[in-house]
């Protein structure tokens, strides 16, 4: 299973797309690694900077509804793996995305939107996020404060997370 | 029980449901192209897993950067050209015979009603206006189709979509589902399946519904679904002749799919048409839709008819009539993208390829090119294209770039405006 857990990212704004994940003159790469310098290249949000240190040290993502919108490509879920950054937290998810994230063996975590409100309250320059799985529980601190909140992933996704992936889950299995 | 089409599908390819709510069903075709397929095919090999549940299933296309530009694209080509020689995969896409995915696949009868489909592209939602149940997925999906033939699914619900009225001059199936999108939202079908239905889809022919359903993904539906009947029949007569009697059986037994009276619907959208206005998209979210006559006089850098959604024979015919014997503004680039050979070759035998190039357009061989800022019209930083396309996001065709989205009859008579115009107020002539 991936490690979950570190430095949160927050990009406050919805319907992210994967365009802006991973503009599409990358998807001529053909190895994972290329796409490393790459990532949330063309995301469209005052003040961001994709070469921020804090953006690179990042190893949670957090941020609004419908992230991930847009097109198929695994280079979204990809981009933010070679990133180190195997947890998205999101009020929602586009479909492609979302599945994309699982069968890679990563996870995108659905919240309420009050729930992600909440998140955005403690957002600080130290904010980190450890995430138990077992228990289906992510805690929160920063500091402006800490706060643990239970979360609920479908029992597939879950076991597609700790089979490692779908290739390794449906091989075993069909 | 009463069902929708979709459930019905669902029913019969039913492989495994491993945990409740999650559907894992038997895949009729995997489709490919030359983008992301290769990284699945290098990681099947590294797992010493190099092989195709069933080669009759698996349909490829090179078609996203054709001819490839640089050694990177040319590599992608050759892994999927290598790969599908090696696996004895007879439908075959390769430069001269290659068109834009989910333009050629329709047109060589692979899509029927009542079947699975994915492929590692979005707007494989296309295919739905067979009657099939058709769906984007990403790499690792497309991985597994391609050595198990199966995918997962959630259980989707279905939004029907009753399109009714009558379309007026100048209004199209990308009018209609511009406003679907706008009344949907991006996220609004998220997990469903977009039916279309009502007087005014029936009277569609099969490229009309595939524009509709080519969106769905742009309010974030699974798969547009039409009902298949007896255009559908027309359509596909060429490949199922020798299955039916004739095409009034064709179309008894296609209607075994349709969505039953009384099935569930999530929500149900009635849409009268018959006095909308040409739809255009104005910021960087495809449900950002106006009317035409609130976006009249924007400035056009480009202008390009091409793509998935709207690059078949029809739009083609469509742009052209507005074309016929005029030049576009000499402020615009103008970009014509027919989607697939036998489109091209008819539109040329048509005599529409020539009313193109009279008007200063430039006509490019079938590819998805322009569409996605890969080639064959990248736009510069704050330059601006009025598109046939699906996508406005920011930097979709270029960083820097902006699209609006529109239909074929606004894109030519933008052309000619050199700024986006009305094609109400344009004379259409015969073809």
């Amino acid at each position: 299973m991936k490690a979950f857990g570190g430095k949160v990212l927050f990009l406050d704004r919805s319907d992210i797309n994967t365009d802006e994940i991973i503009p599409a003159k990358y998807l001529t790469e053909i190895s994972k690694e290329a796409l490393k310098p790459h990532m949330l290249e063309d995301l469209k949000l005052e003040g961001f900077n994709p070469q921020d240190p804090a953006v690179l040290a990042a190893k949670v993502l957090v941020t609004r509804a419908n992230f991930g919108c847009g097109s198929s490509r695994e280079h979204a879920p990809w981009v933010f793996e070679v990133n180190d950054i195997n947890v998205v937290i999101a009020s929602s998810f586009a479909r492609i995305f979302r599945q994309n994230m699982f069968n890679c063996g990563m996870l995108a975590i659905e919240l309420p939107e009050s729930t992600i409100d909440e998140l955005f309250a403690l957002k600080a320059d130290d904010a980190t996020i450890a995430i138990d799985f077992d228990k289906d529980m992510l805690t929160i601190s920063s500091a402006k404060g800490t706060k643990t909140i239970n979360y609920r992933i479908a029992e597939f996704d879950k076991a597609l997370v700790k089979a490692g992936g779908w290739v390794e889950f449906a091989d075993s299995k069909y | 029980m009463a069902m929708t089409l979709a459930e019905k599908i669902f029913r019969s390819h039913l492989r495994d449901e491993p945990f409740p709510g999650t559907k894992v069903l038997n895949i009729d075709v995997v489709l490919c192209h030359e983008i992301t397929t290769p990284i699945a095919i290098n990681d099947l090999v590294a797992r010493g897993k190099d092989r195709v549940f069933d080669p009759s299933k698996v349909k490829v296309v090179i078609d996203h950067v054709t001819p490839s530009k640089d050694t990177k694209t040319a590599t992608q080509a050759k892994i999927l050209r290598d790969w599908a020689r090696r696996q004895n995969i007879r439908d075959f896409f390769d430069i001269g015979r290659n068109g834009v995915c989910h333009a050629i696949f329709p047109e060589k009868g692979f899509i029927r009603p009542g079947y699975t489909v994915i492929m590692g592209d979005s707007h494989t939602c296309t295919h739905g206006a067979f009657g099939a149940f058709a769906a984007g997925v990403g790499t690792t999906d497309l991985e597994v189709g391609i050595l198990k033939g199966v995918c997962s699914f959630r259980t989707p619900e279905t939004i029907r979509v009753n399109v009714n009225g009558t379309l007026p001059e100048g209004v199209y199936a990308k009018d209609v589902i511009l406003k679907v999108i706008k009344h949907l939202t991006v996220k609004g079908a998220t997990d469903c399946v977009i039916e279309f239905q009502g007087e005014v889809v029936k009277a569609m022919s099969m490229e009309s519904r595939m524009t509709l359903c080519n969106m769905a993904i742009e309010a974030g539906g699974t798969s547009g679904v039409c009902m298949p009947d007896e255009v559908t029949v027309e359509y596909l007569w060429p490949f199922i002749s020798e299955e039916y009697a004739d095409k009034a059986a064709a179309a008894a037994d296609y209607r075994k799919w349709w969505s039953d009276e009384g099935c569930t619907y999530k929500k149900v959208l009635d849409i009268d048409v018959t006095n909308m206005e040409p739809q255009v998209t104005v910021g960087f979210k495809p449900d950002e839709v106006k009317n035409v006559s609130e976006v009249v006089g924007t400035p056009v850098d480009q202008v390009y008819i091409g793509s998935c959604t709207n690059g078949r024979i029809e739009d083609l015919r469509v742009a052209a009539a507005y074309l016929k014997g005029k030049e576009i503004s000499p402020l615009v680039r103008g970009i014509v993208s027919p989607a697939t050979p036998k489109i091209f070759r008819q539109a040329d035998e048509e005599g529409i390829i020539r009313i193109f190039m009279e008007a200063g357009f430039c006509v490019t061989n079938p590819t998805c090119g322009a569409c996605l800022g890969m080639s064959n019209g990248v736009l510069a930083p704050g330059e601006v294209c009025a598109s046939t396309t699906n996508r406005n996001f920011n930097g979709r065709m270029g960083k820097g770039g902006m699209v609006h989205l529109m239909s074929p009859a606004v894109a030519a008579v933008s052309a000619l405006a050199g700024k986006i115009a009305d094609p109400r107020t344009f004379a259409k002539e015969t073809i």
